[in-house]
């Protein structure tokens, strides 16, 4: 038993660190940790470096040109990426459409598909959730009928992330409406440029353009973009959830999040004195730090475990109910921070050509927003009651 | 990084857990709850032949040279089994101790009747007045002859009242909270000038106040410098506790699910209502946090004394927090029957509140870790 890294976990940390010190953009990292809008241009670029560098595709076998990485590997990569602020990877295409399509799309679907999503030539969003369908999502009504070669496809779909930017959608569509819940979907690729798809923005709570609605009205679709059988979609749906996701704990975001939180909290002055000596907040930093610290161990634990040659599973919710509660207090934690200045709103700071005055201190400009915008970590990818179920049903065997 | 248990670790886990199994059902349990004693003498002599005695000792002294991992390993095994036996007071707290301070005759002498399952120590540290700072030390110990003469009061000894002997902190010099003067001492625990009244925990231990009037007492290491063995052995006390803490936890866990899977109420069992299985969720969850928490502090025994000290420290406010979730939910759970004597996951969510108690608790860590906020740790 040894929770420390091996000298060659080590070497693997520093060439990654030296990769990040070198080829991550200044002024991209410079807006992550600032908070600032990440422009497309943002990610794509730098998502593109990764490409060259052959890192784009932790999860994909190698023969596609994915890493090889063992899961130690791929944990000490998201956590040094979140470390030097790196942008997130854009999840839909490289982390969600791609393993389906390698699992079970044919010969030619991984041709034409795969290698523009290594490169970051086509963007990709998700059209799973709709109006009548979230923690339900197999109650999905957006239908697909087949009239020859083509699908038409009529429904909506919604929560569709940056799919104001997407090329492509991958969507789950209902293809036999007499067969029970699960068992009549199918799983489309979909060009966003094909007539009678219509995108409308949705505004959230924080005042930003994050999520849209996507409109289907008879749209027609090649019968070569159905991905594994037809009315089988719904394997591929479980498959792309449950695959495998090592960053889902956040420890690398939280970690960085609370290093912030401290440096700020050394700097605000409250009755003459630094923030950070406030008996109440520092029992709330100490709370999140040891909290952190066990979701750190119970995510290595998972990594290893997974190292071993486990599947992991269900146990992954754990991760993300644990990973997602922590991220929110310490958002909360800013906010508290701010104090009266958490109150602002200025949207046209968030843009890194921002030259105006902050109305008080720089880093209350963001927290507010952040904090409602990150309620949302406990609603998507399954809210956390989902996620719930799903240990009382698979661990627990309730 | 490793966290599989390497084969000697896996041996040691399969003896506890045989010997807990086989010999710790609840029934035998209580019998020796309720005897005087208040736990087993044969149990003991059973762990001197198992070897469990001497997990953190030489091999000189028929030893297994363990460490915090190996520790971790027989504690959670005793926790499953809400094991009696004065383990922690002999072994963890005060054997390590002596086998710290202690020089090679009284080693000699005292780590091989441990071992041998002849010697049963209790560590009085703790006093009346200092709650959980083992640095408020009253008590006195000065020169007497080719000893010392110890006075002063300590406060819920764990397994006090019936020690052989005692290891007593003791100020040699300075005052109150002082970190230097305080000095480790082994006394006679039926020595004149020693008084001591024993009771029993709510948890089903035993534990004793006791009072020293010019007790003889004989020093162990130098005079004065005690302070960090005294935490070095703290640091594995609180170990061993956290990992008897998650075997509680665990039991209780599997006991509490296995309760709401066979219990119908409104004609169905009663695990099948959402309400009842996300608490039960929930409970896994803070079990999954005490486990990690742990392995994290019983192998980081050997980090930079501050990286320790905020692990450690850490370790045991998460099983405070953690641990208080479990056991009440535990009971809530059961129903009636979490409030009867006779179910045995009422006592495990006994002893689990109980640790909390033990070494400090959730506040005190948690002060603890708020000192030492700013110390930089990157774990593994």
């Amino acid at each position: 038993m040894d929770i420390n890294f091996t000298p060659e976990e080590l070497a693997f940390r520093d060439e990654v660190r030296v990769f990040l010190d070198t080829k991550l953009p200044k002024e991209i990292a410079s807006k992550v940790k600032n908070g600032q809008h990440l422009s497309k241009d943002d990610t794509v670029r730098w998502q593109k470096i990764l490409n060259e560098q052959g890192w784009m595709a932790l999860h994909w076998p190698k023969e596609h040109g994915g890493t090889g990485w063992s899961p130690i590997q791929k944990h000490i990569f998201e956590e040094e990426c979140a470390e030097y602020g790196a942008p997130s990877v854009l999840p839909f295409g490289v982390n969600m459409v791609a393993p389906v399509i390698i699992k079970f799309g044919t010969e030619e679907q991984k041709q034409k598909y795969l290698p523009p999503i290594l490169n970051s030539d086509v963007w990709w969003c998700q059209g799973y959730s709709e109006p009548g369908a979230g923690s339900d999502l197999a109650g999905l009504k957006t239908k697909a009928v087949r009239e020859g070669d083509h699908y038409v496809v009529t429904g909506q779909k919604t929560w569709t992330t940056l799919g104001q930017h997407a090329d492509w959608i991958f969507c789950l569509v209902r293809t036999d409406p007499s067969a029970k819940k699960q068992e009549g979907i199918s799983f489309l690729l979909i060009d966003m440029k094909t007539p009678g798809i219509t995108v409308r923005p949705l505004i959230t709570l924080d005042g930003e353009h994050e999520v849209n609605e996507v409109f289907f009205d008879e749209v027609k679709v090649p019968v070569e973009n159905l991905v594994g059988e037809e009315n089988k979609g719904w394997t591929c749906a479980k498959y792309l959830l449950t695959f495998e996701r090592t960053g889902i704990a956040g420890v690398g975001q939280s970690k960085a999040a609370l290093k912030h939180l401290k440096e700020v909290a050394r700097k605000v002055q409250q009755n003459g004195k630094p923030l950070i000596d406030d008996p109440l907040f520092r029992n709330r930093l100490a709370d999140v730090e040891m909290e952190l610290m066990a979701l750190e161990m119970t995510n290595l634990r998972t990594v290893a475990a997974a190292q071993a040659g486990g599947v992991p599973g269900a146990e992954s919710s754990f991760l993300k109910i644990m990973g997602t509660e922590l991220r929110q207090e310490i958002t909360d934690l800013f906010r508290r921070a701010a104090g009266p200045y958490a109150q602002p709103f200025l949207p046209e700071s968030f843009e890194a050509d921002y030259d105006g005055e902050p109305v008080g201190p720089e880093f209350a400009n963001t927290v507010s927003t952040k904090y409602f915008n990150m309620r949302k970590l406990s609603i998507f990818g399954g809210s956390n009651e989902i996620q719930k179920n799903i240990i009382a049903k698979m661990i627990l065997g309730l | 990084m490793d966290f599989k248990l390497s084969d000697e670790q896996r041996m040691l886990e399969e003896t506890v857990g045989r010997l807990v199994r086989d010999g710790y059902p609840f029934d035998v349990r209580e019998k020796a709850r309720t005897s005087e004693l208040g736990y087993s003498a044969e149990m003991w002599q059973q762990f001197a032949e198992l070897g469990l005695l001497g997990v953190p000792f030489s091999e000189d002294f028929g030893g297994f040279n363990g460490g915090g991992p190996e520790l971790m390993v027989v504690a959670e095994g005793f926790g499953r089994g809400l094991v009696l036996e004065p383990y922690l007071a002999t072994v963890v707290l005060s054997g390590t101790l002596i086998n710290s301070l202690g020089s090679d005759a009284q080693k000699e002498k005292l780590i091989s009747a441990i071992v041998g399952g002849e010697l049963r120590l209790a560590l009085a540290a703790y006093e009346p007045e200092g709650r959980y700072d083992h640095t408020h030390v009253a008590a006195t110990a000065e020169k007497s002859g080719d000893g010392y003469s110890l006075t002063g009061n300590k406060a819920v000894v764990l397994h006090g009242d019936s020690a052989d002997q005692l290891v007593v902190i003791a100020r040699t010099g300075g005052n109150g909270t002082d970190r230097d003067g305080l000095s480790a001492f082994i006394v006679d625990a039926n020595a004149d000038g020693v008084s001591r009244r024993g009771y029993e925990t709510i948890d089903g231990l035993r534990a004793a106040e006791i009072t020293f009037n010019k007790a003889a007492a004989e020093l162990l290491g130098e005079e004065g410098k005690a302070i960090d063995a005294l935490e070095a052995s703290l640091a594995l006390g609180i170990v061993a506790l956290c990992a008897e803490a998650t075997g509680a936890m665990e039991v209780a866990c599997d006991q509490t699910l296995a309760y709401i899977k066979e219990r119908q109420q409104f004609g169905v069992a009663i695990g099948k209502f959402q309400a009842l299985q996300h608490r039960m969720v929930e409970m896994r969850m803070e079990l999954e946090k005490a486990r990690s928490m742990t392995i994290f502090a019983a192998c980081s025994l050997d980090a930079p004394a501050q990286v320790c000290a905020k692990r450690v420290a850490a370790a045991k406010a998460i099983i405070g927090k953690s641990g208080r979730k479990v056991a009440e939910e535990a009971i809530q759970l059961h129903g009636g029957m979490g409030m009867m004597e006779e179910t045995a996951v009422a006592h495990y969510a006994k002893r689990i509140v109980l640790i909390d108690h033990q070494l400090g608790d959730l506040g005190y860590h948690m002060q603890q870790l708020e000192s030492l906020l700013d110390v930089d740790d990157d774990a593994a």
